[in-house]
């Protein structure tokens, strides 16, 4: 293996410019290879770093993919039954409003199963931040439609595409949500490339310091791939999800603060 | 003007071999190796060491964090 180790002289921590953030453990992330979800826990870690706050905030773990998450971040997780998370994040919210708290969900969660609690949570504007990983599939259980499934897109329980007629239209979470008076800040971002997981980091920071201005609900999307679920390569899949989930979903800031 | 040569150092072990590091590299010198690493997936190496300006769009791109980047100041 030595000989791939190039420009020894090199490496030392002086000239050390990027490492994996210490929020997040040594534990291999069970997640497919190229999936979304790793970068985005990442994100979300080196941001908590960066604000120092490893000891202030609290993580909701959702059911679906990132099912285990609690196994790879150094802080504070409860796991929440299916959809449940905002409900979990409200109490915790109430009983500590001096912490921070985070959910994290996939589109199975909290779109299809945990809508009630999701839109009631917003609505509310409880002061939390919820972030939303959307790849349009069901992932964990093997690949069957979403709410957030496109018009035509092919899964596992609808394997000639999703006919509108019969299987409803795909629901765009984040614009509902973003009409609620409750929110303060609504963003759809993605992961796939370097500047659109710079843009993420700074949405997420943003998301942190507004609840921590006792705001109201920060939401965040990011439009993610699931190659295994999706039946493509790492990289085919994300110029897959350029192509056509951009369109439908489209990135960028929904709902902003005024004071800005 | 300052040139700035970097280099990164991958954990194999924990490298899935998805490539993304691949197509986010701006000067193109990250390869996937041939041979494969204890779980069977090949990882990412660097393949010409003078070209890696040491920018970090790889590491932060990266699903696993498995990229460690160190960049110098030459000159």
């Amino acid at each position: 293996m030595a000989e791939k180790v190039v420009n020894i002289e090199m490496i030392n921590p002086e000239n050390l410019v990027y490492q994996k953030t210490k929020v997040l453990n040594d534990n291999v992330m069970h997640y497919c290879p190229g999936c979304g979800h790793g970068t985005a826990h990442r994100i979300i870690a080196e941001v908590i770093e960066e604000m120092d706050i490893q000891s202030e905030i609290i993580g909701i773990a959702p059911v679906g993919c990132s099912v285990l998450m609690y196994n790879y971040f150094n802080v504070d997780m409860q796991e929440a039954a299916h959809g449940r998370a905002p409900a979990v994040a409200t109490a915790v919210k109430r009983l500590w409003p001096d912490k921070f708290v985070f959910t994290y969900q996939g589109d199975g969660d909290l779109a299809a199963i945990g809508t009630a609690e999701t839109i009631h949570a917003c609505n509310r504007g409880e002061n939390i931040t919820m972030f939303f990983i959307n790849n349009g599939i069901y992932g964990m259980t093997g690949g069957q439609m979403a709410p957030t499934t496109l018009e035509g897109m092919r899964s596992s329980t609808s394997p000639y595409g999703r006919d509108i007629s019969m299987m409803g239209n795909p629901l765009k979470m984040t614009e509902l949500v973003a009409q609620l008076p409750g929110t303060c800040y609504v963003t759809r971002q993605a992961v796939h490339t370097p500047s659109n997981v710079r843009k993420t980091k700074k949405a997420v920071r943003k998301a942190l310091e507004y609840q921590q201005k006792n705001m109201g609900t920060s939401f965040i999307e990011i439009v993610s791939n699931c190659n295994s679920g999706w039946k493509m390569a790492p990289v085919e899949s994300n110029n897959w999800m350029v192509e056509n989930m951009f369109p439908f979903f489209p990135l960028g800031d929904i709902k902003v603060p005024d004071e800005e | 003007m300052a040139k700035v040569k970097g280099t990164i150092v991958v954990d194999i072990e924990k490298c899935k071999g998805c490539e993304i590091c691949i197509s986010a590299c701006p000067t193109s010198v990250i390869s996937m190796s041939v041979e494969v690493n204890g779980k069977g997936y090949p990882y990412a190496y660097l393949n010409d060491p003078d070209g890696c300006t040491g920018c970090s769009n790889c590491a932060i791109v990266c699903p696993d964090g498995v990229i460690t980047v160190y960049r110098k100041k030459i000159g």
